[in-house]
């Protein structure tokens, strides 16, 4: 490795980030290894900010991605509190933050996506949060508890994961979604349905098909929402999770191809050749649906690191994945594998009353396109392999308790 | 330190030493272990850390959960021996464990 020569620089050190710069080593990169970031951290796990870590049940050290000593063991650079401002693809550099330029051999782009802000009156409250990096987390921590409540603005994941944790820490939760269901773009009816039911079975208000017109507050806080039909509800302290928009000013402006994510390929190649893109700020194909996606996850982000790392290193592309998806509120573990577009049916498997089904979503020929699993491990693991497989299957034979799903998979 | 030797599907072999209480999963992310990919960061979720025990250390690492084992039913190379490295917990009574990993984790 020659200091001298232009290495392999990664912008931003968040989950994609981080398991690149592992892969690079594994596939046998000899070249150096920059991680910029501009979080003060080493790259660490997202999601128990919502949950674990919000609960304070998890620690610092056990939401790092790799152990600090890690980095230097695989002489991999890390630039953290650093902010890449500008890609010069002419000059083959990057642009920091402090002015200065960082050559590159290879760039990967791995800088996430930021949550969506409302534009509502009230919104810069200091008590008006959004949750993405640990610092949020923290800041949300702050606002929960006993005799708090804290109201959600967005029934996604996120939001209902807040939720739960608000629950577990003594404190009141009140959601508002604009949509008429919870999970409206992410889960089918049924899925949604139940959910909604366990929130509310355990005292969380959730309020559907319901705007919210303006924040109100004083003395730079919010103290309540007013809602478009008039309503107004009082909170403590308000959670925006209405979604995040991939981060690709820079890309755009460097002239790659973007908009609506970085383009890349299988290879998570962008329109540059030496230029790759990887997780959340991404749009990539998804073979086995003939479309183009942008996935917000960890499996994704891995993937991708790995499609990136693979081809760098000259190695044979990661065999196609099937996209999956897991949560965790109050004791319910959901797991969600495939994509259920332009779905014809949903088959119900198991009881939602024992808290523990799965549901199937088929297409117009019966193959699964997704499955989606609460407290089903075997279900959600057999539905992947049916989704990898694009099986047919009868929906009577997945509706009947009595038959194996392991003998429909074989 | 209790010892753990991991065993990739080409049979390369990665032997670390690993602390007390840190999953055999954790040990191979640590030390950038090929073959163990742990996309869920050790939630038993995904079934992403698959290894395969050695008849002899079957009875000291114990035999799966419940969550675990119907997870483990559907990996598609599944043995009677496997188990999902993010639970089998390191201990001095693990010292001198063998995994092997399967050709892939998917
Ligand atoms: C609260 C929460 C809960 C979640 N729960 C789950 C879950 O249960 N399961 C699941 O699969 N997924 C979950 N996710 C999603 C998952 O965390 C993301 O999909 C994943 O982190 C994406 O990785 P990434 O590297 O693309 O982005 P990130 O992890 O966001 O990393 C991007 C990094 O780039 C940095 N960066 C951005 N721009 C620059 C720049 N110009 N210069 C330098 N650095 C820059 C950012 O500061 C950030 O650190 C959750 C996300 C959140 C926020």
């Amino acid at each position: 490795m020659d200091p001298a020569e232009p290495g392999l620089v990664i912008i931003g050190a968040g989950h994609a980030g981080g398991a690149a710069a592992a892969f690079l080593r594994q596939y046998g990169w000899k070249g150096g290894i920059t991680l910029l970031g501009e979080e003060p951290g080493l790259p660490y796990q997202r999601p128990p900010l919502s949950k674990a870590w919000l609960k304070g049940e998890a620690t610092a050290e056990s939401l790092l991605l790799r152990p600090a000593r890690f980095y230097a063991q695989y002489a991999i650079e890390t630039r953290l509190g650093t902010t890449a401002v500008a890609i010069d693809r002419a000059a083959q550099v990057v642009r920091l933050g402090d002015g200065t330029a960082l050559p590159y051999a290879r760039l990967i782009l791995a800088t996430g996506a930021a949550p969506r802000r409302l534009g509502l009156a009230g919104e810069a409250f200091a008590n008006v949060l959004t949750l993405r990096h640990a610092a949020d987390a923290d800041a949300l921590a702050r606002v929960l508890g006993p005799g708090r409540r804290l109201a959600i603005i967005g029934a996604g994941y996120i939001g209902l994961e807040v939720a739960a944790s608000a629950r577990a820490l003594g404190g009141a939760a009140v959601v508002i979604e604009r949509e008429a269901r919870v999970l409206a773009r992410v889960a089918g009816l049924a899925l949604s349905g139940f959910l909604a039911a366990q929130h509310r079975a355990r005292g969380v208000e959730i309020l559907t098909g319901a705007g919210v017109e303006a924040i109100e507050g004083r003395d730079g806080l919010a103290t309540g929402l007013l809602l478009q039909d008039g309503r107004r509800l009082g909170c403590d302290a308000v959670l925006v999770g209405v979604g995040a928009a991939p981060n690709e000013a820079m890309a755009l402006a460097a002239g790659l191809d973007a908009g609506g994510g970085v383009a890349v390929d299988l290879a998570a190649r962008t329109s540059d050749p030496l230029i790759y893109a990887i997780g959340d700020c991404t749009r990539r194909p998804l073979p086995l649906y003939g479309r183009e996606v942008r996935l917000e996850s960890v499996p994704n982000a891995i993937e991708q690191a790995k499609q990136a790392a693979a081809d760098i290193c000259g190695r044979p592309p990661p065999l196609p994945e099937v996209p999956w998806f897991w949560s965790d509120q109050y004791e319910l573990r959901l797991q969600m594998a495939g994509l259920a577009f332009d779905p014809a049916e949903a088959v119900l498997r198991g009881d939602p009353d024992s808290a523990s089904f799965a549901v199937f979503h088929l297409d117009a020929a019966q193959r699964v396109l997704a499955v989606e699993a609460v407290n089903a491990p075997a279900d959600f693991m057999a539905g992947r392999v049916m989704v990898a497989k694009q099986m047919q299957v009868a929906p009577a034979a997945l509706r009947d308790p009595a038959q194996s799903l392991k003998d429909l998979c074989a | 330190m209790p010892r753990v030797t991991y065993v990739e599907y080409n049979g390369r072999e990665h032997g670390i030493e690993l602390e007390a209480g840190l999953s055999v999963m954790q040990g191979a992310i640590e030390n950038n272990i090929p073959g163990i990919d742990a996309d869920c960061g050790g939630e038993c979720a995904c079934a992403t850390c698959h290894v395969f025990v050695p008849e002899e250390w079957l009875a000291k690492t114990g035999t799966p959960g419940e969550q675990e084992a119907s997870m483990l039913g559907f990996a598609a190379t599944a043995q009677p021996n496997s188990r999902l490295a993010c639970q089998i917990t390191m201990s001095e009574a693990l010292d001198g464990l063998v995994v092997h990993m399967p050709e892939a984790q998917h």
